[in-house]
């Protein structure tokens, strides 16, 4: 059965500001792939556990050592937008 | 015939050549600049060509070859995928959103490369942020396969495939998240490796999904893959998930040959949807494993039907994440907005394809409230269940063989409308990224219509050598040299 999608919702949470159009193509297109990826539930049994890498590692460590990082300047290269060293961004809060 | 040029050759003939003193880097690499100015504007593997870059540095390899210096990469050309930084030189992953960014730091497999005297031609073509199976979600025009210009030549690494195959450099980078390494190579010919996940650093590789990357070579030979493998392996401390390399010389073992090795031939990947002629070439070599002396039996992977699935929610899922940080803050492209929320919507849908943007949507659904057990929990439960299928058939067999994709090079736009039958290309890559386990596509023949036919084995995980030595006696049987067409029509 395909899935149906608030592709709204989806949009907002992806921070990507499509176009109606868009909208109305992933709509389809996404309901007809998760159709597909909903195999998934069909063989995954409750007493299977997950993996999150195949190779598992965990509390990989090294010493605590301090060791040169990027440039101010590298860093702010490609910035879209710099001013004073810092990267410059449109509000984030309204002001009153 | 064409007579073969230096550009032609493997990177182990060129390096006996450069360590009798009978060419020089600087004359190999004049060889790749010539045939890109011949064939590049029909083929278009590359973003960023570094002609000038890599006349300096060949000109640097011979100094330290003269002083003494015999690294096996030294001096030898090659390509690197632009999703893979470069310290200084753009690095755009296919994508508008990265158009002009120029990294301020290299990737460790480069790094590497280029500390032993490698020599750099150029930033290769991929579909966006590695994202595809045929080179056309590229932002910047499709690739096209050298054998057939009005095909494709694979994805997501075309370019480097493609520029392997048409001697625009004698051996490439790529990266292999859903087989994005074997099947460009199985499409254009050439041995495409996709090493043990973290045997090969991914510091420097732009994340697409961080579980499954890993960074692959394209060669001429199975050897050439052996000697790329061991200059880029490794820990590195920039990459926790990387491993120690045990191995050193992974073409030490390399002419063992396949006298009673029990090699599986994974039923699964004979059913419908895979072409006769892929079908015949494959069932072909594995008579010829058998004549070898190889044990071949047949063994199955119940659960590869559903590795697709699992793929197309992990990776998208991971996807999404890895993606956020384009955000028009740091780097990359920015669209104007109102607030900092408008900006990064607009910068967002601006900068993305349509595949990305649907990879990403396909992701930040499946990872939201209300569906997370669904999909991601089910996705990876299934992912134990293969890897699991894994072990139950290396209990078995020491090395399994199957097609690398279903089909050979297929038309420009013949897939483009439907992203299901394009994801099917992947259906016999993705098992080996979701278990982490290492696999090699090598030419087995031509089909009916005379495109290369790719070839998949697949091995436990770190066990390269053994990987490398079944591949390389097969190689040797099957004694693959038919070259691409547009090469055969070359002067």
């Amino acid at each position: 059965m395909p899935v149906e999608i608030d592709i709204d919702h989806v949009a907002r949470l992806a921070r990507l500001d499509l176009s109606d159009d868009e909208k109305d193509r992933l709509r389809a297109e996404l309901a007809v792939i998760l159709e597909h990826a909903a195999k998934v539930g069909e063989v995954a049994a409750s007493d299977v556990p997950p993996t999150a890498y195949a190779i598992p590692r965990a509390n990989v460590l090294r010493p605590d050592e301090p060791s040169p990082s990027l440039a101010r300047e590298d860093a702010l290269a490609n910035a879209p937008e710099a001013e004073d060293q810092r990267f410059r961004v449109p509000p984030i809060v309204e002001v009153e | 015939m064409a007579a073969r040029e230096l550009c032609d050759l493997t990177a182990t003939e060129l390096g006996a050549k450069l360590r009798a003193g009978d060419v020089s880097s600087a004359e190999i690499t004049e060889s790749c600049l010539r045939r890109i100015g011949d064939v590049e504007e029909r083929v278009k593997a590359y973003l960023t060509p570094t002609g000038d870059l890599a006349r300096e540095q060949a000109g640097r390899a011979d100094e330290r070859r003269a002083g003494g210096d015999a690294s096996p990469v030294a001096g030898i050309p090659a390509a690197v995928k632009d999703v893979l930084a470069t310290k200084g030189i753009r690095t755009t992953c296919g994508s508008k959103i990265l158009e002009s960014y120029v990294p301020p730091y290299d990737c460790t497999a480069w790094a590497r490369l280029s500390a032993a005297g490698s020599v750099l031609l150029g930033k290769t073509n991929c579909d966006e942020f590695a994202m595809g199976s045929s080179n056309e979600n590229s932002a910047f025009g499709p690739v096209h396969n050298p054998w057939n210009l009005d095909t494709v030549p694979g994805g997501s690494s075309g370019g480097s495939a493609a520029a392997v195959a048409a001697g625009e450099a004698v051996w490439a980078l790529g990266t292999d998240t859903g087989g994005s390494v074997r099947q460009p190579a199985a499409l254009c010919g050439v041995v495409g490796l996709k090493p043990t996940y973290g045997l090969v650093s991914r510091y420097g590789l732009i994340a697409f999904a961080s579980s499954l990357d890993t960074v692959g070579t394209f060669t001429r030979s199975v050897r050439d893959a052996a000697k790329l493998l061991a200059a880029v392996a490794g820990k590195d401390p920039m990459d926790a998930t990387s491993l120690d390399q045990t191995v050193r010389d992974y073409a030490a073992d390399i002419d063992g040959g396949v006298t009673g090795l029990r090699i599986g031939v994974v039923t699964e990947a004979f059913g419908e949807g895979v072409q006769p002629g892929v079908k015949a070439s494959v069932r072909a070599a594995v008579d010829r494993l058998a004549n070898m002396g190889a044990r071949v039996g047949e063994v199955s992977l119940p659960h590869a039907d559903y590795a697709l699935s699992a793929y197309y929610l992990i990776a998208p899922s991971e996807a999404s994440s890895n993606l956020a940080r384009y955000d028009g803050v740091r780097y990359g492209l920015r669209v104007d907005g109102r607030d900092s929320v408008e900006m990064m919507a607009r910068t967002r849908d601006a900068g993305f394809g349509p595949e990305v943007k649907r990879r990403i949507m396909l992701g930040t659904y499946a990872l939201s409230a209300g569906y997370y057990e669904a999909y991601y929990g089910q996705a990876q439960k299934v992912r134990t269940l293969i890897i699991r299928d894994y072990e139950a058939a290396f209990a078995d067999f020491d090395v399994l063989v199957s097609p690398t994709s279903p089909t050979t090079a297929f038309r420009i736009g013949e897939r483009t409308g439907d992203p299901l039958a394009m994801y099917l290309s992947d259906v016999f890559t993705i098992p080996a990224n979701l278990a982490g386990v290492p696999a090699i596509s090598i030419p087995s023949g031509l089909d009916e219509a005379g495109l290369p036919v790719g070839l998949q084995l697949t091995a436990p995980v770190l066990a390269e050598p053994l990987l490398l030595r079944a591949a390389h006696a097969l190689e040797q049987e099957i004694a693959f040299v038919t070259r691409p067409r547009l090469l055969e029509a070359l002067r």
